[in-house]
């Protein structure tokens, strides 16, 4: 339904913008813990510049192949998430206790700032993953995703 | 002080200038600065987390969501008509209104360090955060370990949201 744009302010700027705002998500999701921000907004702004990237070059185009590759990676961030607090439970406390994560030569305090940003992660990815899916439900037919697992592999 | 006023306007103003407003996609962006300008609201409060949501969320995501869906809709689903307003909700809402304008006097003032939001729990998040958890963001260390049972439960709210979307959705398949 969404057809790519032929304009070429439109797709210039789009290959400007799209990576600084990949790069800014990034960066809110690493730097979470020390300033404002954190996995959910790191991962709806990377959300955001995938969906840019669909409206402008379209889903078929070669610059949105990170996007139709990661459509099939829902429940992944969920599973980040839920590893972690598996890991605790391995490592002998409660779930998501991230006093027992097992990783030598850390002391607890940073054994919690590695939890909490292995946790920011998952959500961020499931945040990412979720939002272009929905993107993709809402705009586009069955037949007119690519399916990358069969013409691929 | 001097901004607050004109933004509180602004986002009244923007509020009823969304429900108000005939065509629907102008309803969608008026939503859109209306989200933009409750972020700022956020930051002026200093809730600088909040606001960094509001803005992406609600003047970002949620207003091309709201447009593709516009987009997937014909003219006669995005026709609005507009019954007259029934005298119950012209006599209710004041009454509504006072009511909780009643109630915010009761409410303890902004910053107030004795309210029952400063006294309980949150002093021992935040002296204590920085050695806990090396963490100097005290949102992000309440989010993310002190409550991350709750985080963990709303990434799993998220991951059903683009499950039933998909499900919903995209029609046909195998």
């Amino acid at each position: 339904m969404i057809r790519p744009h032929d304009s070429a302010i439109v797709r210039t700027l789009g290959h400007i913008v799209i990576p600084i705002a990949q790069l800014f998500g990034i960066y809110v999701l690493v730097f979470g813990q020390h300033g404002p921000g954190g996995g959910f907004v790191g991962g709806v702004i990377i959300a955001a510049s995938m969906i840019l990237g669909i409206l402008i070059f379209g889903i078929d185009s070669p610059d949105s192949v990170l996007a139709r590759k990661i459509l099939h990676g829902d429940g992944l961030g969920l599973l980040i998430f839920a590893g972690v607090g598996g890991l605790c439970l391995i490592g002998g406390g409660q779930f998501l206790n991230y006093s027992y994560l097992q990783i030598p030569s850390l002391d607890e305090a940073s054994q919690h700032y590695v939890g909490i940003l292995l946790t920011q992660i998952g959500v961020a990815v499931d945040v990412a993953v979720t939002g272009v899916s929905i993107a993709v439900s809402l705009s586009f037919e069955e037949d007119e995703i690519p399916n990358d697992e069969v013409t691929n592999v | 002080m001097i901004i607050e006023l004109p933004l509180l306007i602004l986002l009244v103003v923007t509020a009823g200038g969304a429900i108000m407003v005939k065509d629907l996609i102008s309803a969608v962006f008026i939503l859109g600065s209306y989200s933009f300008v409750l972020a700022l609201v956020w930051a002026l409060l200093g809730a600088v987390d909040v606001a960094f949501v509001e803005a992406v969320v609600g003047a970002g995501l949620a207003t091309v969501f709201f447009l593709l869906t516009l987009f997937g809709t014909t003219e006669k689903d995005t026709h609005i008509r507009r019954p007259p307003v029934p005298w119950s909700v012209i006599l209710g809402l004041p009454v509504l209104g006072l009511l909780l304008l009643y109630g915010a006097g009761d409410l303890p003032a902004f910053g107030d360090i004795a309210s029952a939001a400063s006294i309980y729990i949150s002093p021992e998040y935040l002296e204590n955060s920085v050695e806990q958890t090396r963490t100097p963001n005290v949102v992000t260390a309440v989010l993310m370990d002190y409550r991350s049972f709750d985080t963990f439960i709303e990434t799993i709210v998220i991951f059903t949201a683009g499950i039933a979307c998909a499900l919903i959705l995209r029609k046909g398949g195998s």
